[in-house]
């Protein structure tokens, strides 16, 4: 299904997407007072969007450096091409370690790689450690936001659902009480878990570690308890120096949800004592993004998912109208180069207002980037977008002036002169809510003509 | 000084008044105005929906018909952003780039080139403004609600010359309208939806009046207003400063 | 060819042409009160402070914080473990019923009330996560405006390769975007301000 098929489904529950929106825009409106008490937030933005240009264009000489101490402080390093090499990777390393248990924090890298699904497969209990993941993994479902992962759901859906696998109160609602309830439930995962696989926030070159942001403590307890620790990043996490942690840990909590930092910011080098420690590096594409000179900025994304909150389509759809793992503009710009058929809808499905790229902590020109898509989709894809045919008659009609206003002309009678049935079934979508303009008695050419042309006015 | 009349396609289909207002106004102010009969579209349709290079034929054309003129001027700040920014994909030449650092939006016009400080026209009523996202994040004419920095706009600068003229304040200030070009009927629900909510946030801060910059916004959400029969007036901002009345 | 060779050619012909890496000012303000920034930041994040200048009755202080904590381990000379003692555990799970967790932080950040924990100072690295409530004691006079400086106190690593800046307690809003203070980490964070 397009976006649009899967958007209007969702929209028909008014009150739910009222909800959505205004919700989303609440955490837009924190984010606001957060980035405009730092008088500095431009220039940070700045400074974000060229350290990124910088690792783009060095981007084989970090991750060689990054590897390099990493292997130093005694971790180990592998390099997966795609997918499937970082589950397989996954799983040997569990295997290895007779791991049947794995505690899982956010990773929007193992959605991508349908990791969970994999292992479970395998014989391995995966269990998504983040509250929001674990609502959605206990309903079969993936995450809607890329960091709200349950915000298509309400309290009242969260306490059936943990009324039916964790054994809460039937009818309980409360978020205090029901985070209560998988606060228990994943103490005890967190205790008995054989391994721990962590996201990667950012993966510093200089030193060959990673930083890890949570609120909830999620990661940490996995990593720590475990006797495995694995990493997984995209090649993309790299930035070159510990002190370029300065500006990012300034921007991602503030752009994400209005916080000034997340809860814990955590700086993994070595390895604990008798823990094994591993990161895993991905590609799955990557690269062949880099190679797209008009897309390649897409890669400078820190996954704060504020574009999501700011965009008025996303509020009013929810994420999973988008098919891709990563929803909303973001993700319509990464998912035409995963595949360009499977995905065309999603980068139609935006004004172009531009508000995602305004609200970019790195300058990701997001906006022109859904056009630059959009013709290659036209042009590429094959599609049976049947809008291709309208807008080439459209683009005739235009370049011939007297066809133009011959039809100009007969459009405006066909509009007056139609009955209201005709204008508003399914055939005409802008009667989806909108009346169509009323037409005036005279075209502006016509007026002209008549009242100006004729008298003398110079051209 | 011999400005060309850029008026967009919808604009001389439905909503003529906007270019006679236009028209009238850079009138009074001293411009010699012509109206290139031959002028079709500035072919943002059709590129906004991934056909840039069926709109080619539309620029060359636009081209063809403006060379000529000293300034390019038309009350739509997204179709002059559409030429400013996207007539790369002609083959550039003098004239080309002639038409693409000579056009003006009207509010530009006004108060860059022709520099004006005061307006003679009167309107007493509570004003909703709509700002719309090319005049925003394309054309930058007003402090977008996302960047840190003084906050300004030219319109609202030119729209508070006019006597009596009263703005409400919206509680989100720069939301997309939801129209979005061909969006307005391949995401026909999400855009009803867009416009809908674009109409209550105004209805809700007492607008008697919507007004914008640019036209397909304004047809948005007019059309929501006439749909839901709510008792609020749309008009362009050019018909307010050329002294529109809604009195008989 | 290795993935490793293959991903690092693919990246070698399709990067772009070299981009400078800027260099990062400090940002510094002068016009901020650290100590009064920093209070009213720590209670946005969910945590509270308390002002305690001198060493001597800090354990009685905590005690009466925290009353009914009945397992207390610390790291803090003035402030006594209770109950429970570092020498008796030997693997990390055994701190999964500890109630109270007494911390040295190294320095705190004004702007975000986030406080470095040197993996150094810690017996067993969960320990701040795993307590159900968490103290810090803070040196005032270790007050930095902002990360930037923060990380300049970070050019020299804990030596055992893990730190972590906190701020506030454990939270989540992924129930309808309701706050809830005591996700999977500590319920609470006070920090002793000395």
């Amino acid at each position: 299904m397009t976006h649009s098929e899967k958007a209007t489904r969702y929209i028909k529950d008014e009150a739910r997407v009222d909800w959505h929106d205004k919700a989303l825009w609440f955490v837009r409106q924190k984010r606001d007072i957060q980035t405009k008490k730092v008088p500095e937030w431009e220039t940070l933005r700045e400074l974000a969007s060229q350290i990124k240009a910088n690792v783009l264009s060095e981007l084989d000489t970090y991750l060689t450096q990054f590897e390099e101490n990493a292997i130093k402080n005694g971790v180990t390093v592998h390099w997966a091409k795609d997918a499937q090499e970082h589950n397989d990777i996954i799983l040997r390393i569990l295997n290895g370690k007779n791991a049947k248990k794995l505690v899982k924090s956010k990773s929007m890298l193992t959605e991508e790689c349908h990791l969970n699904s994999f292992l479970e497969k395998n014989g391995i209990e995966v269990v998504d450690t983040d509250l929001g993941e674990r609502i959605v993994q206990l309903r079969h479902e993936t995450p809607s936001h890329i960091v709200l992962p349950a915000i298509h759901l309400k309290k009242e859906d969260v306490g059936e659902t943990f009324h039916t696998h964790l054994g809460s109160e039937k009818g309980a609602k409360d978020p205090q009480y029901l985070t209560g309830v998988a606060r228990e439930h994943l103490r005890e995962k967190f205790l008995s878990a054989d391994a721990a696989l962590t996201g990667v926030n950012f993966a510093i070159a200089e030193t060959g570690g990673i930083t890890v942001c949570t609120n909830e403590g999620n990661a940490d307890l996995g990593a720590h308890l475990a006797p495995v620790h694995i990493a997984s990043m995209g090649i993309e996490k790299i930035i070159p120096r510990q002190s370029d942690l300065g500006v990012f840990l300034r921007m991602l909590a503030r752009n994400a949800t209005g916080q000034a930092i997340t809860t814990y910011s955590s700086h993994f080098l070595k390895p604990n004592n008798g823990q094994e420690m591993h990161f895993v590096i991905v590609d799955n594409g990557r690269t062949e993004q880099l190679g797209r000179v008009d897309f390649r900025k897409s890669l400078y994304c820190i996954r704060c998912g504020a574009c999501l909150n700011t965009c008025p389509v996303y509020r009013r759809s929810g994420g999973h109208s988008y098919s891709f793992t990563i929803p909303g503009p973001i993700g319509s710009i990464l998912s035409p180069g995963v595949d360009l058929k499977k995905y065309a809808s999603m980068a139609f499905a935006s004004t172009l207002c531009g508000s995602c790229s305004d609200v970019c902590p790195v300058k990701i020109d997001i906006h022109h980037q859904l056009y630059k898509w959009r013709q290659i989709i036209v042009n590429e894809s094959n599609s049976s977008f049947s809008k291709k045919q309208i807008m080439k008659a459209m683009g005739f009609l235009f370049s011939h002036p007297g066809l133009y206003r011959f039809a100009g002309k007969t459009g405006r009678k066909l509009v007056s002169s139609l009955p209201g049935f005709v204008l508003y079934n399914g055939l005409n979508t802008w009667g989806n809510g909108r009346e169509l303009p009323q037409p005036p008695a005279q075209s502006f050419r016509e007026w002209y003509l008549e009242n100006k042309h004729k008298t003398g006015n110079k051209l | 000084m011999k400005v060309g009349l850029f008026v967009p396609c919808y604009v001389d289909q439905f909503y003529p008044q906007v270019a006679v207002a236009t028209l009238q106004l850079l009138e009074k102010l001293g411009c010699e105005v012509g109206f290139p009969l031959n002028q079709t579209c500035c072919g943002q349709p059709m590129a906004n929906a991934g056909c840039e290079k069926e709109s080619k034929a539309a620029a060359k054309l636009f081209v063809e018909n403006f060379k000529d003129f000293d300034y390019i001027v038309g009350a739509a700040p997204s179709c002059v952003g559409f030429v400013k920014e996207h007539y790369d994909i002609l083959e550039q030449n003098p004239d080309v780039s002639h038409v693409r650092t000579k056009i003006y939006d009207i509010t530009e016009f006004l108060l860059d080139i022709l520099k004006i400080t005061k307006i003679d026209a009167r309107f007493p009523y509570k004003v909703g403004f709509h700002q719309s996202c090319h005049a925003l994040r394309g054309m930058r004419m007003a402090q977008s609600s996302e960047i840190n920095g003084a906050s300004f706009s030219m319109q609202k600068q030119l729209l508070s010359m006019v006597d009596g003229l009263e703005f409400i304040e919206l509680d989100r200030t720069d939301e997309c309208c939801g129209f979005g070009g061909t969006f307005c009927v391949t995401e026909a629900a999400v855009s009803a939806k867009m416009g809908s909510d674009r109409v209550a946030d105004h209805e809700r801060n007492g607008a008697q009046v919507i007004t914008g910059g640019d036209v397909s916004c304004l047809m948005q959400l007019e059309g929501v207003i006439r749909r839901q029969n709510k008792n609020i007036k749309v008009v362009h901002l050019v018909e307010i400063l050329n002294g529109v009345s809604f009195e008989k | 060819m290795s993935s490793r060779a293959l991903i690092l050619e693919r990246i070698k012909h399709r990067k772009p042409t070299i981009c400078s890496l800027p260099t990062i000012p400090l940002f510094e303000r002068t016009d901020i009160d650290l100590n009064t920034h920093f209070k009213e930041m720590l209670q946005f994040a969910g945590g509270q402070t308390v002002d305690f200048p001198v060493s001597d009755g800090m354990s009685d202080l905590i005690n009466g914080i925290f009353p009914e904590a009945n397992k207390i381990l610390s790291n803090i000379e003035s402030v006594k473990s209770k109950n429970v003692d570092f020498k008796s555990i030997s693997d990390a799970h055994q701190l999964y019923d500890i109630d109270l967790v007494v911390l040295k932080g190294e320095f705190g950040v004004a702007e975000n009330a986030a406080i470095w924990i040197s993996g150094d100072t810690l017996f067993s690295r969960v320990l701040p996560f795993i307590t159900q409530h968490l103290v810090i004691v803070l040196d005032k006079k270790q007050l930095v405006w902002n990360m930037h400086q923060a990380y300049q106190n970070l050019n020299i690593f804990p030596e055992n390769g893990f730190g972590v800046f906190i701020s506030g307690p454990s939270k989540t809003a992924d129930i309808e975007q309701s706050l809830v203070i005591g996700a999977h980490g500590s319920k609470s964070l006070t920090v002793v301000l000395i």
